[in-house]
């Protein structure tokens, strides 16, 4: 850290210092996140009101194939968030190289994940016969949920697959610092937490054993 | 020499055994999520249940993998009281409602 920077970080009131002690760049994402994280709140709650609200709510998920499918994509999810943090780490430490491959490795659980999830809408679509419009239990209501919520879920993926692709071929070339990395990493954790809590409440509350 | 000025200031914080612990620890949870659907246990506990696993594991995520545990106490207060306080007044003003309707649901 130059001198002059630390100086000015020491004393906010000089001016020039950040208050918060980190770049522009993550503090933006991190405005982005909180903002996301309200659109995904206010779905949350909607999915839980007409949850609550409906009494004959169905439970199309058996544990064999579409608990076990959602179970490995949880596990593609978090493992994905190891590697990034290992990506941001290694970045961290000047290792562009390590990098890179923890970057890829990344994507590569992104892919798995949106692979496993399509094939889990394609089983509920053409074995269950559920559609955003309607469904063989009469509750419309559970399809049209289901689908916004997973599908708003499974765009963010999607967004940072290619954003993480993007981060890896530009820092492979040499260019973007340590903080573009950490920022990119920071929406990936985002998104790996977002299915935290859309797991537990879509998948295992609405099972069937 | 490009290589040495990305020798970053704040690699203080987390090591990568710290990385390694916080992921089996958010899988251990997970596993005792899946099994507590497998046992079918009551939904309310279950709910309760689900949603304390959650929050832990959104935590964990926040402080370790988001880096967000070594950063200023400032960034924290400025993101997360009014998020937190956003959630709550959302589910003040709907859930009560929810259950209204349940119970104003015509038994069929």
């Amino acid at each position: 850290m130059s001198e002059a920077k630390a100086v000015a970080m020491d004393s906010v009131w000089e001016g020039g210092g950040s208050p918060y002690a980190i770049g522009s760049k993550k503090f933006g994402m991190w405005l982005f996140i909180i903002s996301d994280a309200l659109t995904f709140s206010a779905m949350l709650v909607a999915y839980t009101y007409v949850r609550i609200s409906t009494s004959n709510w169905p439970t199309p998920f058996h544990f064999s194939p579409s608990i076990i499918f959602s179970s490995v994509m949880t596990f593609c999810l978090l493992s994905s968030s190891l590697t990034m943090v290992m990506g941001v780490h290694a970045m961290n430490h000047g290792n562009r190289k390590a990098a890179v491959g923890w970057i890829l490795g990344t994507i590569v659980g992104g892919l798995a994940f949106v692979g496993l999830h399509l094939t889990e809408w394609l089983n509920l679509i053409n074995n269950e016969h559920v559609t955003t419009v309607g469904n063989e239990w009469g509750v419309p209501l559970f399809g049209g949920t289901f689908f916004a919520l997973t599908g708003l879920h499974m765009t963010h993926v999607v967004i940072g697959v290619i954003y993480l692709g993007i981060v890896a071929f530009a820092v492979g070339r040499g260019k973007f610092t340590a903080e573009d990395v950490e920022v990119s990493g920071l929406y990936w954790h985002f998104v790996d937490l977002v299915w935290m809590f859309i797991f537990p409440l879509v998948y295992l509350m609405s099972a069937k054993i | 020499m490009s290589e040495h000025t990305e020798q970053v200031e704040h690699i203080v914080g987390a090591t990568t055994q710290s990385f390694i612990f916080v992921w089996v620890a958010l899988l251990v949870m997970t596993a005792v999520e899946v099994l507590l659907a497998y046992l079918q246990v009551p939904t309310l506990i279950m709910l309760t249940a689900l949603l304390g696993l959650s929050i832990i594991k959104a935590a964990l995520i926040i402080a370790y993998f988001m880096h967000l545990r070594f950063e200023k106490l400032s960034l924290f207060l400025t993101l997360f009281p009014m998020l937190v306080l956003c959630i709550i007044l959302m589910l003040m003003i709907f859930m009560p409602d929810s259950l209204r309707s349940l119970n104003m649901r015509v038994v069929q």
